[in-house]
């Protein structure tokens, strides 16, 4: 059982959330003007990294808060929680 | 429902025809489908909309994650860090949603009558968790989860409002109210039967 720890409710079975892909991915300014490859490049690339990787996730069966998880994709251990408004942590000793 | 021109209230297990009590190897199993609920949302970090919420229904709203408080006739549940569930006596959700109203008018806050939007389970005796265990992955052990905690979470694939009103030590076992979405009642009072055995 994977277990993700949200910011208010502490560890939770992994059913109970909805994860929201990667994080910190800006809109890019002026959208009624940028070419096709690059809406395509904001919509659609994602890193997919094998390690270190930084997403957002939703307790969509609890709190239904979102927040930042950093999370190993090869081993799945989450390494950080921090929440919307923060930057992503640097993780020591881990390079993304 | 209370008073008013809308049809009374039916409970979602109205079909089973009364048959929604179930007492078996030191559990039992009942539904109580008249209490009064009101979502109520609004900012945690504003002392004076807290102000406001307590001289409206004298409650003061659990800050703690996964908590209750309990001011007879209500109870509060933590549902959020801007969020809360009411719980009242059958019948006067309408008053809880007036004097509510009338005090976060000035804020930015919602106040909604949910009381038909779930039924609920209690669940009580010494067997309770070990059934809760059966189909819940939350730790369930006194010591994680006790007298007025509280948690969303999946009881048998259902998302559920988990709420514990009893203590262990009381006579007849810890007590826990489960709030249950109205359109899963049947499937899960089905699971449940089945699941005391
Ligand atoms: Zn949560």
């Amino acid at each position: 059982m994977l277990l993700i720890p949200c910011p208010w409710c502490g560890e939770r079975d992994v059913h109970e959330f909805h994860c929201g892909g990667e994080a910190h991915i800006t809109r890019p300014a002026g959208a009624d003007t940028i070419d096709d490859a690059a809406w395509a490049d904001y919509l659609f690339m994602r890193q997919n990294p094998k390690g270190l990787y930084y997403e957002r996730w939703n307790h969509a069966h609890g709190c239904r808060k979102w927040f930042h998880v950093v999370r190993d994709t090869v081993s799945d251990q989450i390494l950080a929680v921090y929440q919307m408004d923060e930057a992503p942590p640097d993780i020591p000793g881990r390079s993304s | 429902m209370g008073s008013g021109s809308m049809a009374d209230a039916r409970s979602p297990l109205a079909h089973l025809d009364g048959a929604t009590v179930i007492e078996r190897d030191g559990v039992r199993l009942a539904e109580n489908p008249d209490a009064g609920k009101v979502n109520l949302r609004g900012d945690a970090g504003d002392a004076v909309w807290l102000a406001a919420i307590q001289a409206a229904v004298e409650i003061d709203l659990p800050q703690a994650p996964n908590t209750s408080t309990e001011t007879p006739p209500l109870s509060a549940l933590w549902l959020a860090p801007d969020e809360w569930m009411l719980v009242c006596a059958d019948g006067s959700e309408g008053d809880v949603v007036a004097s509510l109203e009338g005090a976060v008018a000035e804020f930015h806050a919602s106040v909604v009558d949910v009381t038909d939007a779930r039924t609920v389970f209690r669940l009580s005796g010494a067997g309770a968790r070990n059934l809760l265990a059966k189909g819940c992955a939350l730790d369930l052990h006194p010591r994680a989860f006790g007298l007025g905690d509280v948690a969303q979470t999946m009881l048998a694939k259902a998302a559920v409002i988990l709420h514990q009103t009893t203590d262990d030590a009381d006579e007849a076992g810890p007590v826990f109210d489960i709030y249950v979405p109205r359109s899963f009642a049947d499937y899960l009072w089905s699971w449940l039967t089945d699941a005391i055995g």
